[in-house]
């Protein structure tokens, strides 16, 4: 991995209602690197469905606990045409990486869906034990042509997604 | 017709939630539960009571209007999965409609798009 700007660290209370937030962020950084409206969508979704699991299994629901989220842009190579990569930290028990899993969706049942949706989303996905106390989640995902790729200007502002704008 | 917020009733929730959502009564045994904004971790839960308060005698059809809500998490997805099975035990049928691409292609990743009954419109919804 090469990277071509700093990461973009913050730290979030385990507050559901502050899930907004990170999305929105994510969402916003997505645009700015060149994917298109569907692609941040379903990028900030995979953030949201892995926060959610912090909050809901690692926490306990308990609202105040910490959650760090780092995002660094993915420069393009001969490899790839670039992207974003996540990473969702925290101080929430361990379990070993491998008995993280997705249920079968033949099961239609509510709940369960989250880690099949992140794998589904993001190119690569990487769950492990931090080294003292928590876990880490390291998501990529990379531009799929080569139109698509990143195209990071430090003059450009954070797109207003249609639906959004105000005219 | 008629409208009240659920928010309210639902209880504990932040004053941001108020108003989340409204339900309307176009015809007797129609019911429509509309979402006013996006449904994730913190309001589905909201969503969840409407739909089980609405869910009662006499309904014949519910229809979950989604044309507000611009993004939708897994959550929402368990809590409409929910719905559908409460509806088909008391024979109500539900409608999804007006939802956005953003918002079906949730339903799309989990593969189940095909397990709703999927409209473009309430009205279209309303005449089924």
């Amino acid at each position: 991995m090469s990277e071509t700007n700093p990461p973009i660290k913050i730290e979030l209370v385990s507050d559901p209602m502050y899930l907004c937030g990170a999305r929105e962020l994510v969402s916003c950084i997505a645009h700015r690197i060149g994917f298109d409206d569907m692609e941040c969508s379903k990028i900030a979704l995979a953030v949201d469905e892995a926060m959610c699991n912090v909050i809901r299994h690692g926490y306990e629901r308990a609202t105040d606990k910490p959650i760090w989220v780092t995002i660094t842009p993915l420069s393009e190579s001969d490899e790839s045409f670039g992207g974003i990569e996540i990473v969702i930290e925290d101080e929430a028990k361990q379990i070993e990486p491998t008995a993280i899993k997705g249920r079968e969706l033949e099961d239609i049942r509510p709940g369960g869906l989250g880690v099949h949706i992140i794998r589904e989303v993001m190119d690569s996905v990487v769950f492990e034990k931090r080294e003292t106390v928590g876990m880490r989640l390291t998501m990529q995902k990379r531009a799929d042509r080569p139109e698509e790729a990143p195209r990071i200007s430090s003059r450009s502002s954070c797109p207003i997604p249609a639906e959004r704008r105000v005219s | 017709m008629r409208e009240r917020p659920i928010a309210a009733r639902a209880g504990g929730f932040p004053l941001s939630n108020d108003n989340f959502i409204d339900i309307e009564h176009p015809e007797s045994g129609v019911c429509v539960v509309i979402p006013r904004h996006d449904v994730d971790m913190s309001r589905s839960p909201i969503l969840r009571s409407a739909i089980k308060d609405e869910m009662g005698s006499g309904l014949s059809k519910m229809i979950v209007d989604l044309g507000d809500v611009q993004y939708m998490d897994s959550s929402g997805l368990a809590t409409l999965v929910e719905a559908m099975r409460g509806a088909k035990n008391a024979n109500v049928s539900l409608y999804l409609a007006s939802m956005n691409a953003k918002v079906r292609a949730i339903f799309e990743i989990a593969k189940l798009d095909a397990f709703f009954s999927i409209v473009d419109s309430r009205d279209e919804a309303l005449s089924a």
